[in-house]
């Protein structure tokens, strides 16, 4: 019941710059995407789940990587990345960010990631990018392979990922950096923290509000522990970081998806705008612009299982005696007090309310498709604008 | 008079005359994490040391539970199907698996008694 860690592994592991920080929080580490990151903290998964759904969670996520395109004016680099994903970055504005997927030739996901167009003008052809820790280096080369003459990528090897999140993240970070609560939901912008230089944007992986603030690795430290000392945050690990995605129905790259699943059928259709689907000039596009049309041959749909065993991915789902597919994420979800898990199933099966197997050492567990997410989102979107 | 015993994958068997109470150590609940779900096996399976006899899922994993010695199974803790969440407060308590009818006591003597199994844990780091 012990994981042991390689020995010759360990030697090879990147510490983030907060991880001292976690050691004297009592974390329990973890070999995580070639980090030793915190899964858990003294009060463990569960008490983190719900401590970030009532009140406000502290994620280091230092260990994904950050990088800035850069190229002539915003134009010129937009294009330049449009070149390797579906989304609409020409017409980002200025201090907004957007999802996206890194593609391959058949549209196979290699990577998901968070494009910020900096607000301040004087940043103009410059974009900031957040990818996987486990994909950073191939996703770099990646990029850097496929630029044009005039268009750069410089990773950020000297920045610490910070994530804040729950109800109460906006009052918590406001107190520090009174400029946060005028950015909404996947707006992005320049602030500063006690006097810090942050870069600060609503954003985040859990469902709730929150925000995830990017700065120099030396001034991580003194933002950590200035947050924490605020009563309603507390340190949130890894563990409960995944339990939080997952109720919220969002993909963890390498499980939900990866270079066998396209965009649309992940489900994340709505991440390919309206000039990219007319247009096209994406990788995998014949492909994607296709299931848009016709839809695509398996979807990505959730599943609440009846009784109290979790399925975890990797169990065969069964229909009619048939499988059908296979559970790409499961586990439990402490704010539903039941188990939960995301899979792939063909689409005349994905409709909310189809009764489906999941095989768990060789038992079938009954499960119904849900609609996602699982946990209601309660992101700050700005308010709809009036007709 | 009752005898713990500890095997090197961290369950115990408490004797009671004939009878092991079996469950997973203080430590194993520490290791794990937060218990959401424990499988059971049927009454009456019969197992051997180092068989699978439950599985106890905890919020991020799956975690198999093996006969620390051969038996029968009489009894399982029904209460663990509500409050899956006994083995972490009480593990060594309240917290058992399953009772076990032991066909081969010699077998006891190839597990650790407290203080072999104590300075095991310690040697874990």
């Amino acid at each position: 019941m012990t994981h042991a860690v390689d020995p010759l592994l360990t030697t090879l592991l990147h510490t983030t710059p907060l991880f001292s920080a976690h050691v004297a929080l009592g974390a329990r580490i973890v070999p995580f995407a070639g980090y030793e990151m915190p899964v858990q903290y003294a009060e463990g998964i569960l008490a983190e789940h719900h401590w970030t759904r009532a009140h406000a969670g502290l994620f280091d996520v230092s260990h994904m990587g950050q990088a800035v395109l850069a190229g002539a004016d915003h134009a010129a680099c937009a294009r330049a990345l449009e070149a390797l994903l579906p989304a609409d970055i020409v017409n980002l504005a200025p201090g907004r960010q957007r999802y996206s997927q890194l593609l391959d030739p058949s549209g196979g996901i290699l990577d998901d990631l968070m494009v910020t167009r900096p607000r301040d003008p004087g940043e103009n052809g410059r974009l900031l990018l957040v990818v996987n820790a486990a994909c950073k280096a191939a996703d770099f080369a990646h990029i850097a392979g496929h630029l044009p003459a005039g268009v750069t990528l410089t990773p950020l090897l000297d920045r610490a990922l910070v994530a804040l999140q729950g109800p109460q993240a906006a009052a918590a970070l406001a107190r520090h950096c009174p400029d946060a609560t005028g950015l909404t939901f996947m707006e992005a912008g320049p602030a500063v923290f006690d006097g810090l230089p942050i870069h600060l944007s609503r954003s985040g992986y859990t469902g709730e509000d929150g925000f995830e603030i990017s700065l120099a690795a030396s001034d991580a430290p003194q933002l950590w522990a200035a947050l924490l000392a605020e009563p309603e945050v507390k340190p949130i690990g890894l563990g409960a970081r995944d339990s939080l995605r997952l109720e919220a129905g969002l993909c963890l790259y390498g499980h939900d998806i990866d270079t066998t699943t396209s965009p649309v059928e992940a489900g994340l259709a709505w991440s390919i705008q309206a000039r990219r689907r007319t247009a096209g000039g994406f990788p995998g596009a014949a492909r994607i612009l296709k299931e848009l049309a016709d839809g695509p041959a398996r979807m990505r749909v959730g599943l609440r299982l009846d009784g109290r065993a979790p399925a975890r991915e990797g169990a065969e789902i069964v229909h009619g005696g048939r499988t059908v597919g296979t559970v790409t994420s499961g586990g439990f979800a402490p704010s539903l007090n039941a188990p939960i898990a995301m899979g792939y199933v063909p689409p005349a099966l994905a409709a909310p309310g189809t009764r489906l197997d999941l095989m768990v050492r060789g038992k079938a567990l009954a499960a119904t498709v849900t609609a996602l997410p699982f946990v209601p989102a309660r992101t700050a979107r700005k308010p709809a604008k009036e007709a | 008079m009752t005898s713990v015993r500890y095997s090197k994958d961290h369950e115990y068997v408490r004797v009671e005359g004939e009878e092991g109470v079996v469950g997973i150590s203080h430590y194993a609940q520490s290791q794990l994490g937060d218990i959401v779900f424990v499988e059971l096996p049927e009454l009456g399976k019969v197992v051997e040391p180092g068989q699978e006899v439950a599985v106890v899922e905890s919020v991020k994993a799956a975690s198999e539970v093996y006969a620390p010695v051969s038996g029968a199974v009489i009894a399982v803790n029904a209460e663990l199907e509500g409050n899956p969440a006994l083995v972490n407060t009480a593990p060594e308590g309240e917290g058992w698996f399953l009772r076990l009818k032991i066909t081969n006591p010699a077998e006891l003597d190839a597990l650790m008694d407290e203080a072999a199994y104590k300075a095991f844990v310690a040697s874990l780091g």
